[in-house]
C-alpha cells in the first residue's frame, strides 16, 4: 500500500509535469497581424477582381454584378496562396497546381473545394470590414449567407 | 690527448687573429654536448606508457599477444568500447550491410559537428534568419563550403537512413531477435525525417517557408489533434488551440515557428535521437552483433578442414 502510494504519486507527477508540457507550446497571447480591417468602400472595386490587399492582408476582392465578396488568398489544398493570372483570368497555385476561376471556384488540379470567403459588412461610414478570422465555406452552402457578401 | 694538445696549440697560434673561435664552431661544440646531455637525460625518463599519466587513462597496457588484454584495452575505453570486442567476419562484408548504418551515423556526426559552425553566424529571426544565410554563403570564410557540406549531408543522411532500412527488410534483420531495435530504428527514421523538415523552414526562404506551411497544413487534418481533422470540431478545436498551433506557436509560419523549428532542430530532436542511437548500437550487440549470411569459409580453413575429415 504505502509503495503503492508513493508510485502513484511519482507517476501522477510525471503526468502532471508532461501535461504541463504540452501546456507550455500553446501560447496565450501572439503577436499576428489583426483579423479585423477596413478595405474602402465598395465602389473602390471594379468589376473582377482586386488583387491590391494580397501582400498586405492576404485577400482578393472580386466584384460581380451584383454581388462584391471577398475571398480569403489561401489555397483549400495545403494552403499556399495562389496567383491571379490576369490574361488566363484565373488563380493558379504555384505549389501543387490547383486552379480557381475569378470567383475562386476550383475546376483543376488538387484543391477539394472553391476557396473560403471571408466574413465582410458595411460600418457606418461605408466602409467594408472584413473579418478573416471567420470563414465561409462552399460545401457548408455559406457562400449566400448574409455576411459572406454585400450587395451592390 | 697529447696529440689533440698539440695541434691546438699550433692552430690558436696561426689562427690567433681570428679571436677564439667562430659562433658556428661553438654552436656546434654546444649542440653536442646538448645532445649528450639529453641522451643522458633521456635515459633516465620511463616508457611513457609505464608513466602513471599514461596508465590512469588508458588502464590496460597494449599487449598485442594476449587476447585477453586486446579486448579489455578496447572495453575499456569509452570510444573503442562502443564497437564490439570482437566481430564476426562474415557479418561485415559491404555486399551484406553496404555499411549504411555507419554511414547514416558517420553523416549524423558531420552534421552535427558544421551545425554547430554554422550556428555561430546563424540567428533564428525573421528579419536575420535569410540575411545570416546569405552572409555565410558570400562573406563568412568558408562559411558557403559548412553550409553545403551541411545540406547535402543532410539529403544523404535521409537516402542512407532509408537504404539502411531496406537492406534490413532485404537480409531479414528485423526478425526475432531484432524485432525490437527494428522498433527502435523506425523511431530513428522519424527523427531523421523530422530533422530534416524542421532544418528546411531556417534559411527562412521561399521554399522553406511554403515547405513548412503545406507541411503543417497537414497537421490542421490530424484525427482529434487538428481544427479541421475528424472530431476536431467536436473537441471545440480551432486554428488557435490545435496541434498546428503548437507546433508553430502561432496560427501562421511567422517568427515562433521559426524559433520553434531551429530549437527542435539544434536541440530537441538531436538529444532525443543520440539517445535512441545509443540503445540501437547496444542492441546490435546484445542482440548477437549485425546479422550475417551463413558463414564463408576460406580456402585456407578448407583445406584444414579436408585434412581432418580426410
Amino acid at each position: 500500500m504505502r509503495r503503492w502510494i508513493v508510485w502513484s504519486s511519482i507517476g501522477s507527477f510525471l503526468l502532471i509535469d508532461f501535461l504541463m508540457f504540452l501546456r507550455f507550446f500553446l501560447p496565450r497571447s501572439i503577436f499576428e497581424p489583426s483579423s479585423v480591417f477596413r478595405i474602402g468602400v465598395p465602389s473602390d472595386y471594379a468589376l473582377g477582381v482586386d488583387t491590391k490587399w494580397q501582400q498586405q492582408y492576404r485577400i482578393w476582392v472580386t466584384r460581380t454584378s451584383d454581388r462584391l465578396f471577398v475571398i480569403y488568398a489561401r489555397c483549400t489544398h495545403l494552403g499556399c496562396t495562389p496567383d491571379w493570372k490576369a490574361s488566363e483570368n484565373k488563380f493558379k497555385c504555384p505549389c501543387h497546381g490547383s486552379g480557381y476561376d475569378s470567383e475562386g471556384i476550383n475546376f483543376e488540379g488538387p484543391a477539394p473545394r472553391p476557396m473560403d470567403r471571408a466574413d465582410v459588412s458595411l460600418d457606418a461610414e461605408g466602409q467594408i470590414v472584413v473579418n478573416i478570422s471567420k470563414l465561409y465555406e462552399y460545401p457548408k452552402g455559406e457562400f449566400d449567407n448574409e455576411h459572406s457578401y454585400i450587395q451592390v | 690527448m697529447a696529440e689533440g694538445s698539440e695541434e691546438k696549440d699550433p692552430k690558436q697560434l696561426t689562427t690567433g687573429e681570428e679571436k677564439p673561435k667562430s659562433w658556428l664552431a661553438r654552436m656546434r661544440e654546444g649542440s653536442t654536448s646538448l645532445k649528450g646531455r639529453a641522451v643522458e637525460e633521456a635515459k633516465t625518463y620511463k616508457d611513457p606508457q609505464d608513466t602513471q599519466l599514461w596508465k590512469s587513462i588508458f588502464r590496460v597496457s597494449h599487449d598485442r599477444s594476449d587476447p585477453r588484454n586486446r579486448s579489455l584495452s578496447i572495453l575499456s575505453n569509452v570510444f573503442l568500447h562502443l564497437h564490439p570486442a570482437k566481430i564476426n567476419r562474415d557479418a561485415v562484408r559491404y555486399p551484406f550491410t553496404w555499411g549504411m548504418g555507419g554511414i547514416t551515423f558517420y553523416l549524423f556526426i558531420v552534421l552535427t559537428f558544421t551545425g554547430v559552425l554554422l550556428m555561430f553566424y546563424y540567428h533564428p529571426t525573421k528579419g536575420d534568419a535569410f540575411r545570416d544565410i546569405l552572409y555565410l554563403e558570400h562573406d563568412v570564410p568558408f562559411g558557403k563550403l559548412l553550409r553545403n557540406m551541411h545540406r547535402w549531408a543532410a539529403h544523404l543522411m535521409v537516402i542512407t537512413t532509408w537504404l539502411h532500412m531496406f537492406r534490413v527488410v532485404l537480409t531479414g534483420s528485423y526478425k526475432r531477435p531484432r524485432e525490437f531495435n527494428w522498433c527502435v530504428g523506425v523511431v530513428l527514421l522519424v527523427l531523421t525525417l523530422l530533422l530534416s523538415f524542421t532544418g528546411y523552414l531556417l534559411p527562412d526562404d521561399q521554399l522553406g517557408f511554403w515547405a513548412v506551411t503545406v507541411g503543417t497544413n497537414m497537421a490542421r487534418a490530424t484525427p482529434m489533434l487538428g481544427h479541421e481533422g475528424p472530431f476536431g470540431p467536436q473537441l471545440g478545436l480551432t486554428a488557435y488551440n490545435d496541434v498546428r498551433f503548437g507546433l508553430l506557436g502561432g496560427s501562421i509560419v511567422d517568427a515562433n515557428a521559426l524559433l520553434r523549428s531551429y530549437i527542435w532542430h539544434c536541440i530537441g530532436i538531436p538529444l532525443v535521437a543520440s539517445i535512441f542511437m545509443a540503445v540501437h548500437f547496444w542492441r546490435i550487440r546484445k542482440d548477437g552483433g549485425i546479422s550475417g549470411p551463413a558463414p564463408v569459409m576460406l580456402e585456407s580453413e578448407m583445406k584444414a578442414v579436408k585434412k581432418k575429415t580426410g
